[in-house]
């Protein structure tokens, strides 16, 4: 216990002493999390849009207005033809082509029915797919709007809709994408934090060639291991700390649920996160190694989470591959908690399987360092 | 130090030469980190081909239903009917909803007013409430729509047409991408990111580590020039940067199609010019710092970060605030990343990428003459 303590201490004073390991410690994920709040948002706040109107009528020029009114869309030059069009969406000038064709106004009164159409520049998919649903909007609002005031071909007036459909967004009724990449990004913070700092500080050791000094002394592998691992285990609950403050302040972004359960599960995913890092001292020799492989693992695991598309979008094979993800079970507790407020009943599934990993990898990770060193 | 001897021109190529090959040794004898170097981008390229896509193909509906009678039922069945959905609850009050989303396991609930069918029957306008998980709010919003439409779809079938409602049908195209394929998204990007890694972040620690190593030192003082020793240590990563990018792009092309509709000639010239950007970084990071972690850190956060998070490769320009979109301007992945898109998804040339290519070609010169020079104020 004694010895314990004593490398306890030794280690705390050397993360302490090295200012740059706690700046990459504490600072660095205050840095991160405001830019990464702020640029991993798909919403789309304002589309380079260019008209080509063949029809010129009140209905095509009122239904320019509107796009013009919504504030989602800025109207780059005045109408235009195809081919300028085309151009101007290959120089990057326009992003949306809104085509109105010929008879367009005719169509609606006498059908009550005319197609526009819509050209996307899917050169960035995710931001043409949210402004093809801002568009579509506009224009069937604009539709309705025209219900009410063309002249019926019907001798009556079609009834009323027979469904009024009123829609709510819980837990974010603002729609705000922060609210929703926070908890998802404090997640990956942790991890890296974790995860590297543990594989550097072991491999340090290594390179140094300090480990096999340590190796001879009376220290236990146990003794070693707890001494490394205590130190930045705390030090990865401080930065979840730091991180949570910072979007507290910076973006009104809080806690729902209990910030008891939030830190006590932290508590169970840091073990898997750092006998990730443990394991991977285990197969490097030099902090380069060390740094390319601990990235690459946390890279899959942080694109098989679900941190910036949802795991039930991916075909069922990696479905279940994201099932070994430990990442991908904290994930889903982070968001239940923070955003909607759940309780322990309520992540019992992930939980349970977050703490089997968990315990899983700390002790293969263990087992591993224990008999490489033997 | 200036009394440092100048070898004649022979033999001066002959020891950047015989740099060069030892920089490559120091490279190849590292399997480990050569394995990932290659392997990495391969995996990454599998992910976002195969699994990283956004479209909801499972939409998890609850429905309550407090006095189910004929036409409640209907629309019940409608909803199951619908491809994609999936009745996951049936319920007689709302009650049961708070824990359902909370427990993460319904998407989207239906809530019917009591005595549904009876109002729906005597032709009154009848409230139905559609309730979302926004947590995600473009997954929100989508969900949505799609239940809007289903809603709508029973709706014309429980109501006589009569004049029918105007409606303006959207065609909509998405040019260059017709399928939203996700790989064709995020190939371009995907090269940028591993040029950076290979370039700026492999420079970094190789320098710095034989800064630790006090082996720069010896290299200053021997007949090497500084550009030379540059040269030997930007050269073998510049080769490996150039082979990972033709190996993403076969990969890309035999395993998902992701089309090079360009000049393929042009894209590489591109990702030379880029990777020399990238390459000068990372000796610029390597000249201002002390220790490998520290280059390290210098490196992720000064060319990788940026790279992932601001050069629009995953989230467009477009969405970010105004404060931050003109520093995207620094960022060399940005005009990059435009270029590659264009040259791969619209087939466009220098024509129109010009202006790109200059902002490269600046920065590239900007950045090389600054990073010689660092290493010209170690001499003194």
């Amino acid at each position: 216990m004694r010895t314990l303590r004593f490398l306890l201490r030794k280690e705390y004073l050397q993360i302490f002493r090295d200012r740059l390991m706690v700046a990459q410690l504490l600072i660095l994920p205050c840095i991160q999390l405001l830019i990464l709040a702020n640029a991993a948002t798909f919403e789309v706040k304002r589309a380079q849009l260019v008209v080509v109107d063949d029809d010129r009528s009140a209905a095509s020029r009122g239904l320019l207005e509107r796009f013009r009114a919504s504030g989602r869309f800025e109207l780059v030059r005045p109408p235009v033809s195809a081919g300028a069009a085309d151009e101007a969406m290959l120089r990057r000038v326009a992003g949306v082509i809104l085509h109105v064709p010929p008879d367009f106004e005719r169509e609606l009164v006498r059908a009550h029915s005319a197609p526009v159409q819509l050209v996307l520049d899917a050169e960035d998919g995710a931001a043409a797919g949210v402004t093809l649903g801002y568009a579509q909007r506009i224009v069937a609002d604009y539709a309705s709007e025209l219900g009410a005031t063309l002249p019926r071909s019907a001798a009556r007036r079609a009834p009323a809709a027979a469904l009024d459909v009123r829609t709510r967004g819980w837990y974010n009724p603002g729609l705000d994408y922060r609210l929703y990449m926070v908890p998802g990004i404090l997640v990956e913070l942790v991890t890296i934090v974790a995860t590297l700092a543990t594989a550097l500080s072991i491999v340090r050791e290594k390179e140094l060639g300090t480990l096999e000094q340590l190796n001879v002394t009376p220290v236990t592998r146990g003794q070693f291991i707890a001494a490394k691992l205590i130190p930045l285990w705390s030090l990865g609950l401080a930065a979840l700390a730091v991180g949570l403050i910072v979007a507290r302040l910076a973006f009104g972004v809080s806690i729902r649920g209990s910030v008891v359960l939030v830190f006590a599960t932290a508590s169970v995913y840091l073990l898997a996160a750092l006998g990730i890092g443990l394991l991977v001292s285990t197969i490097v020799e030099t902090q380069q190694q060390a740094m390319f492989v601990t990235f690459f693992i946390v890279l899959v695991y942080l694109l098989m989470s679900g941190l910036f598309t949802p795991v039930r979008s991916m075909p069922r094979w990696a479905q279940w591959m994201t099932q070994a993800n430990p990442m991908m079970h904290y994930m889903v507790i982070m968001r239940a908690v923070m955003i909607r407020g759940a309780g322990v009943r309520e992540i019992a599934q992930p939980l349970a399987a977050l703490a089997a990993l968990a315990l899983a990898v700390f002790s293969l990770s263990v087992l591993r360092y224990a008999k490489r060193s033997a | 130090m200036s009394a440092r001897a100048t070898p004649p021109r022979r033999g001066a190529q002959r020891t950047l030469g015989a740099f060069v090959r030892k920089e490559l040794h120091h490279i190849v004898r590292d399997r480990q980190t050569l394995a990932i170097l290659l392997v990495m981008p391969l995996v990454q390229v599998l992910l976002f081909g195969y699994a990283l896509r956004t479209d909801i193909h499972d939409l998890r509906v609850a429905i309550v239903d407090p006095s189910p009678d004929a036409r409640s039922v209907r629309l019940r069945d409608r909803l199951e009917g619908t491809p994609r959905f999936r009745v996951v609850r049936t319920a007689t009050t709302a009650l049961a909803l708070e824990d359902l989303f909370r427990r993460g396991e319904a998407d989207v609930a239906v809530v019917l007013p009591a005595r549904f069918g009876e109002s729906l029957g005597r032709g009154e306008p009848t409230e139905v409430l559609l309730v979302a998980d926004a947590s995600d709010p473009n997954t929100g919003t989508i969900m949505q729509a799609y239940v809007r439409a289903a809603l709508a779809g029973f709706e014309a079938d429980v109501t006589p047409q009569a004049g029918g409602p105007v409606r303006i049908r959207v065609e909509s195209r998405m040019r260059f991408n017709p399928t939203l394929e996700s790989a064709n998204l995020f190939v371009p990007g995907l090269i940028a990111l591993v040029l950076t890694l290979v370039s700026a972040l492999m420079t970094a620690i190789s320098l710095s580590r034989e800064k630790e190593r006090g082996t720069l030192e010896v290299l200053l003082v021997s007949p090497l020039r500084p550009w030379q020793i540059i040269a030997g240590k930007v050269l073998p990563y510049l080769g490996l940067g150039f082979a990972i990018t033709c190996l993403v792009l076969l990969a890309a092309r035999l395993a998902f199609r992701v089309p090079l509709r360009g000049s393929a000639l042009l894209l590489l010239a591109e990702s030379v010019l880029f990777t020399i950007v990238s390459l000068s970084l990372g000796v610029l990071v390597a000249a201002r710092t002390e220790s490998q972690r520290a280059a390290m850190l210098g490196a992720l956060v000064g060319t990788l970060m940026p790279t992932a998070l601001l050069s629009g490769m995953i989230f467009p320009i477009a969405s970010m605030p105004g404060w931050l979109q003109p520093v995207t301007f620094i960022v060399p992945a940005r005009w990059f990343v435009v270029i590659a898109r264009g040259i791969m998804l619209k087939g466009t040339g220098l024509a129109y990428l010009w202006r790109e290519t200059l902002v490269l070609t600046g920065m590239a010169a900007i950045l090389l003459v600054a990073a010689t020079r660092s290493f010209h104020a170690r001499l003194d």
